[in-house]
């Protein structure tokens, strides 16, 4: 996977955490893991937000907030706002930047990738592109109201130019990539 | 000059913060912007931005047309004016309408430009800017000194006092917390705003689509949270496909930042939605304001090609030293000259297009290909035809446009050795007539000039003739230059003439925006050069040879001389070229090999940037048993810049004060340079200070160790 090692060198160059797994089952146990470690817990500013997504098919999302509490499936400003981790998935990679490519027009993926402190985002390993303009050629942004480019987390060198991350935005871009389930035998 | 522009200049030549915190940037900008433009071909790249910008200028009402068409089908309002009164009123009206009370806005240059702030709070709404920058340049009340990071001139001491008093808390000065500060104080904002505004990098003609490209956040927050969202977008923000964003955003983030993209890049095509479930309201405004008519100016349409990443402010050797309160006005640094010039008025950038020295540096980074010393040259040809010259500049080229009396005047001057002539007149003159020697020593003019000189050299008879264009500086100032020149030359088997009826190459005039006068320089010249029947016309000053061999072309392309200007461009080749060619033709070689001697190499801008020359003479030098270590910034202007240094001495101190500094770190007794006016920049320097290093000019280094 070419493709993926580049992502992950440039996206590891502009701060974002690269993970990958095999599996869907293996990158929903880290995920529980993470959100865990984190202490995720039902309450203002230790909550976490995930926004609707085709990875989540198949899984009980009821199940899910039970294991762990303080996880929400239904997005709302106000929980964004008080959301420490925000998990939504993205449609491409771009591996010569680093890049993660939405279609964030639905609100709720822009709250959860704008607002938390940590932003999980998932990849289809598959989903990784050469470039930008590989992306461009793929979308018409009359069908994609709202187009979001992710590279790594908010970031500014305004005050003496000293690199500083995490100023509006997301303090840490945490990916996960998922690499297509094999066939069973 | 008026009076508070040049204590301007003095008070930020005085700012200790200011100059070290752009220096540092603009010396680290080199390093990171190479970087970042690794395996890129950036000539290619260049050409393709300027290409989509500048067909885009070129249609400007047309795209605005289409752009409005289909943002308007996908439910946006477009507001297109000409007049920043109409844009204010327009934000107001609607503010009104909507009971809008508090406003978050991201970066947007085109509201500064309309001064929008200022009328929103009048109206009695809150408006905060929420890139930390510009919020911060907000607190203080000041304007940005650079586009990109408007707060460059504040030091962290400052920052967390002017935080200090907006939030009533001592805050200490460390970096993250005050980053902290400003993200907790801001994010209640966003979540309150009624209205948010942001600008717009590109607007997509094709599909209505806004290109936004942020690092903080704060865009995709201004565009998202607030129910209304407001994007002010100068008309030449638009291209005609959405496929043209790919090379406009390899290009920006690398040039401005030198990164590869910015950690966001948001792309919005019509209204989306809100938190609650509704529409968000999208109002996009493009805003004319002088831009259609720059479009018509064949001259600086390309102006409108600017991707505003700042990169002319970061290599520019002007603009480390005084920042963007002085150079420049909304816009800043070398595009902001011209940007002002007609966004705001001629009459506006008066004072800061005098702060362009012409180095070159800015046309080489440029990601659009903009000729920026070019239109700044352009703007001093308007503002002599709209304001006329003063009695001195027209006394004073009179005289140039007269060689008898020019050459008179010279050698008068020779023997008087004392300035005769007032300020205000020498300020035209070449000027070593000059005796302003604050920072420099400046040459005695030569009691016998080189045009008399030459009549006593004994020249082999081969029967391959070269002419010489020697310049005022070499004739007048510096003859052994182009007796070395000569020395070289006949070692080669070349027989050099000297046509007596040259004269100045009109490159003064040129750069003063008194083009009659050089376009008259340039005729006589071609007059005197093309008599000789010659292999080459050979000068051993860059400026000259740029001159001969474009210049002249330029200035006199709609008169009945273009195809004798063509003719003497294509015998024209500057001495380090045309020694180099002996060198490779086995015409000339080291003599016998002697100790090496240690030097350091100048490159002038003109030779360099010009005329693209820089390995040749270091090539020449090596031949000829120099050791050359390479200074710091070795293609860095020395401040002289022609008259430049006469009109801002300050400025050309500094930068010369500089170039000295990074000609001693090499620890070389000995610097060579090919253009005799950074030989009077840089010795002047030297012999002022009393120093011990030894200026040359390539010429003499190489008469002496060739054969």
């Amino acid at each position: 996977m070419p493709l993926f090692n580049a992502f992950k060198t440039r996206a590891e160059a502009v701060s974002s955490e690269v993970h990958r797994f095999p599996s869907k089952m293996e990158a929903m146990g880290f995920i529980l893991e993470f959100l865990k470690k984190e202490g995720i817990e039902d309450s203002v500013g230790t909550c976490a937000c995930w926004a609707p997504c085709p990875f989540l098919e198949g899984f009980d999302a009821k199940r899910l907030t039970e294991i762990v509490p303080g996880l929400h499936f239904e997005v709302t400003r106000q929980r964004a706002a008080g959301a420490k981790i925000g998990i939504s998935q993205m449609d491409w990679g771009l591996a010569d930047t680093g890049t993660l490519v939405q279609d964030a027009t639905a609100v709720e993926q822009r709250l959860v990738s704008t607002l938390p402190e940590i932003h999980l985002a998932l990849l289809e390993t598959g989903k990784i592109l050469p470039d930008l303009p590989a992306v461009l050629r793929l979308i018409d942004p009359r069908e994609a109201s709202y187009l979001a480019l992710i590279t790594g987390p908010s970031r500014t060198a305004d005050i003496e130019r000293v690199l500083t991350i995490g100023v509006h935005g997301p303090v840490r871009v945490v990916i996960v990539c998922i690499d297509p389930e094999k066939e069973a035998a | 000059m008026t009076r508070p522009f040049k204590q301007d200049i003095h008070n930020a030549l005085e700012n200790a913060n200011l100059a070290g915190a752009l220096t540092r940037f603009s010396e680290a900008y080199v390093v990171s912007r190479a970087k970042a433009y690794e395996g890129i071909d950036f000539e290619a790249l260049r050409a393709r931005v300027a290409e989509i910008k500048g067909g885009a200028a070129g249609r400007l009402q047309e795209l605005a047309a289409e752009f409005t068409e289909k943002v308007e089908a996908k439910g946006a309002r477009v507001f297109r004016t000409d007049s920043p009164e109409k844009v204010r009123d327009y934000i107001l009206n609607l503010a009104r309408e909507r009971g809008v009370r508090s406003i978050v806005k991201s970066k947007s240059m085109a509201s500064e430009e309309i001064h929008l702030n200022a009328a929103l709070q009048k109206a009695g709404i809150e408006v905060r800017e929420t890139d930390l920058g510009e919020w911060i340049i907000q607190l203080s009340g000041q304007r940005p000194s650079h586009m990109v990071m408007p707060a460059i001139h504040l030091k962290k001491e400052e920052v967390a006092e002017i935080f200090s008093q907006e939030l009533r808390e001592r805050l200490s000065s460390d970096i993250p917390r005050l980053v902290q500060v400003a993200r907790t104080e801001m994010r209640q904002k966003f979540l309150e705003a009624d209205l948010g505004i942001s600008g717009a990098n590109i607007a997509v003609a094709e599909t209505g689509t806004l290109v936004l490209v942020t690092n903080e956040g704060n865009g995709r927050m201004v565009t998202t949270l607030p129910k209304i969202h407001v994007a002010i977008v100068g008309l030449e923000k638009l291209i005609a496909r959405f496929e043209e964003v790919a090379p406009i955003l390899q290009a920006l983030p690398r040039s401005a930042t030198a990164q590869l993209l910015t950690s966001y890049v948001t792309m919005i095509t019509g209204p989306v939605p809100n938190t609650d479930g509704s529409l968000k309201e999208l109002h996009i405004i493009l805003l004319d304001s002088r831009r259609t008519a720059m479009a018509r100016d064949p001259k600086f349409k390309q102006g409108l090609q600017c991707i505003r990443c700042a990169s002319c402010l970061n290599v520019c050797p002007v603009f480390r030293l005084v920042g963007g309160h002085v150079f420049g006005h909304t816009y800043t640094g070398g595009i902001g000259v011209i940007l002002t010039a007609w966004f705001n008025g001629l009459k506006k950038s008066e004072e800061i297009q005098g702060l362009c020295i012409q180095c070159g540096r800015c046309r080489e980074v440029c990601p659009a290909r903009i000729d920026i010393p070019g239109l700044i040259v352009e703007i001093r040809r308007n503002l002599a035809r709209e304001e006329g010259q003063s009695l001195g500049q027209k006394a004073a080229y009179s005289i140039v446009n007269n060689r008898r009396v020019f050459h008179g005047l010279l050698r008068a001057a020779a023997i008087a050795q004392k300035p005769f002539v007032k300020d205000g007149f020498i300020r035209h003159l070449p000027l070593f007539l000059s005796d302003m020697t604050g920072f420099r020593s400046l040459p005695a003019i030569a009691a016998v000039p080189f045009r008399d000189r030459f009549r006593e050299i004994r020249q082999p008879v081969t029967g391959e003739r070269v002419a010489f264009f020697a310049g005022c500086l070499i004739d007048f100032a510096y003859p052994e230059i182009g007796e070395a020149v000569v020395t070289v030359l006949n070692k080669a088997g070349l027989e050099v003439v000297f046509p007596d009826r040259q004269t100045c190459c009109g490159a003064p005039a040129h750069y003063s925006g008194a083009f009659e006068v050089a376009a008259h320089n340039a005729a006589d010249n071609i007059d005197a050069l093309l008599q000789e029947e010659v292999r080459a016309v050979v000068s051993a000053c860059p400026t000259c040879t740029a001159f001969l061999k474009y210049e002249f072309v330029n200035s006199l392309e709609e008169t009945g001389l273009n195809r004798k200007a063509r003719e003497l461009s294509s015998r024209t080749v500057d001495f380090s070229s045309l020694v180099q060619k002996l060198v490779e033709g086995g015409r000339l070689r080291p003599a016998e090999i002697r100790e090496t001697i240690p030097v350091t190499y100048h490159d002038s801008c003109h030779l360099k940037r010009t005329l693209g020359i820089f390995q040749e003479p270091r090539s020449l030098l090596a031949k000829a048993g120099y050791a050359v270590t390479e200074m710091f910034e070795a293609d860095m202007c020395c401040g002289m810049g022609g008259s430049y240094s006469l009109k801002n001495p300050a400025i050309s101190a500094h930068i010369l004060e500089r170039k000295l500094n990074n000609i001693r770190q090499t620890g070389t007794p000995l610097v060579a340079m090919d253009c005799p006016a950074c030989v009077l920049q840089i010795r002047g320097g030297f012999d002022k200070e009393g120093g011990t290093v030894r200026v040359k000019h390539t010429a003499e280094l190489l008469a002496e160790r060739l054969r």
